[in-house]
């Protein structure tokens, strides 16, 4: 981590903010409305991003319309709560014998059974594709959801395997060396997305 | 679900090929084990209960001595992992045969095995073993000497019933002087802040044990009194050579658990047994499925802990055999 500097800003708090705001009104439009609808998180910064988008959700659907309701908001947007789960893909990772020592697991949280629901994956950042491969093949062994679309906040380009997302936060165009960090309030007490490059020999720390 | 999260913030690093005791262990190694485990509990309630970190590796259960629940275990958590097991016990192998237990782990190594699970009688024989081979080595249960993952899966418990294991006093009660699940839980226990009550006949109970940390007791009301958490240990009639107590019958008299002897204990007093129960020896019945037993979720979380276990050395860096000079 050390050996990376940063490069340049990519988007502040605001930014981050209008594109959770329009993400979660396009899954709201594709999905038209929150039947059956389920969001899955991958940890660590998917699953805050996922409880960020099912509140936005949540705030969206409740809002009064203009017309029928006459200003109150109907009995069934007040009782489509989104559900939100956790996903540990550790143990589904390809790399698994080829870095170690190996990750800290952590647990996955679906307190609900996702067969035939409607979810949609959200992660922080969409690089080479290999986090959401393992995702899908953990969500395979969970059950039999109806679909599974996926929602991301930065797409910085660099597929290694044939994945897109439905929904895109902001495509940035990097390279494969570069960084992107994703920091958000609840973990790093910071609001921002920032390009770093990896750093001159010399700032590097000598020891191997 | 917050609170989950900010846990995945915390890194912690596993680095050591084998698992052979809890006393080459730090604090820190054993709660990145527990926090491991508490992550593979729900993967066993799962409809599909596995996942493929283990993949491609293969197991051994190399056991010179009979076991059925820490085997089981063993084979299941390798399984739910992914990882292919081979059974192999005493009475079926070339070691009746006379091949010494070097060989046999040689001709193991030659089939490119990369986990060894090991039970034996004698005292350091995993050691050993691990000192050789380029597979990873866990302990099953060395002699008297250290039971790892039993002790762990009883930090596990004790953690998820009452939430902490800094400040508790637990008692171990019974054949001291016989029990690695003794060794290994006084290790553990007090690396993570737990005072620990040894008790027993005094010909069950090792001279100097004091030298461990630990208080020793022939007085069972003593332990029970001060005691969170009562750990009963079996009486094992295989180990003793020589007659430490005089009868059964008189073990009970003085030592065994019943109803009646829990009075004086406190009200949320948690018991454990590592089994197999002696019922009607140092437990009874009525206490063994009574509300304070938590020997079921033992078993349960033995599961989770030899999953986790299996995980962490697995990931391990391999010394080249070069490097390791032998």
């Amino acid at each position: 981590m050390n050996s990376f500097r940063e490069k340049s800003k990519v988007m502040d708090a605001e930014a981050i903010r209008r594109a959770l705001t329009r993400t979660a009104h396009e899954i709201l439009e594709r999905h038209k409305g929150t039947a059956q609808l389920a969001l899955i998180g991958i940890r660590t910064r998917g699953a805050l991003l996922a409880q960020r988008l099912a509140r936005e959700i949540e705030t969206i659907e409740s809002r009064p319309s203009d017309d029928a309701h006459g200003g109150l908001p109907s009995e069934g947007e007040a009782r489509h709560p989104v559900q939100v789960g956790i996903l540990d893909i550790t143990l589904y990772r390809d790399d698994l014998s080829r870095i170690a020592p190996n990750p800290v697991v952590h647990a996955t949280e679906i307190p609900f059974d996702v067969t035939d629901l409607h979810l949609v994956l959200v992660d922080d950042v969409l690089f080479t594709g290999r986090t959401i491969r393992a995702a899908l093949n953990a969500l395979n062994d969970l059950g039999r959801p109806k679909t599974i679309q996926l929602a991301v906040l930065i797409d910085r380009g660099h597929r290694e395997l044939p994945i897109r997302a439905d929904y895109v936060g902001k495509n940035i165009p990097t390279h494969p060396k570069e960084h992107v960090e994703v920091r958000l309030n609840e973990l790093d007490e910071q609001e921002e997305v920032v390009l770093e490059v990896p750093a001159p020999a010399e700032e590097r720390p000598t020891a191997r | 679900m917050t609170t989950t999260i900010d846990q995945a913030a915390k890194t912690a690093q596993w680095t050591k090929k084998d698992l052979l005791g809890l006393r080459e262990l730090s604090a820190e190694e054993i709660q990145l084990i527990l926090q491991t485990a508490e992550s593979f509990r729900e993967i066993s309630l799962r409809p599909i209960k596995k996942v493929p970190a283990l993949r491609g590796k293969t197991v051994v259960n190399l056991f010179f001595e009979p076991s059925t629940r820490t085997r089981t275990s063993f084979e299941l958590a390798a399984k739910r992992l992914s990882a292919d097991i081979v059974n192999i016990s005493t009475q079926a192998s070339s070691l009746s045969k006379g091949e010494t237990v070097l060989d046999t782990v040689r001709n193991l190594e030659a089939l490119k095995v990369d986990v060894l699970v090991i039970r034996h009688a004698a005292a350091g024989v995993p050691h050993l073993i691990a000192k050789r081979a380029t597979a990873s080595v866990i302990n099953a249960g060395d002699g008297a000497h250290e039971h790892p993952t039993q002790a762990l899966l009883d930090l596990f418990t004790i953690q998820e019933k009452k939430g902490r294991i800094e400040g508790l006093t637990v008692a171990i009660l019974g054949d001291i002087v016989h029990s690695r699940v003794a060794r290994s839980n006084i290790w553990g226990l007090t690396k993570l802040g737990a005072r620990v009550i040894v008790c027993g006949p005094p010909t069950l109970l090792p001279p100097h044990i004091e030298e461990l940390g630990v208080t020793a007791t022939v007085r069972a009301e003593e332990a029970l009194r001060a005691a969170d958490v009562l750990m009963l240990l079996r009486i094992q009639h295989e180990r003793q050579e020589a007659q430490l107590v005089p009868s059964l019958r008189e073990y009970r008299l003085r030592y065994g658990i019943d109803r009646a002897r829990l009075a004086p204990a406190k009200p949320d007093l948690l018991i454990m047994h590592p089994g197999p129960i002696n019922r009607g020896v140092e437990l009874d019945s009525d206490v063994a499925d009574g509300p304070f037993s938590v020997i079921l979720d033992q078993v349960t979380n033995g599961l989770a802990v030899r999953m986790a276990v299996l995980y962490l050395v697995c990931g391990a860096p391999r010394v080249d055999e070069e490097e390791s000079g032998s």
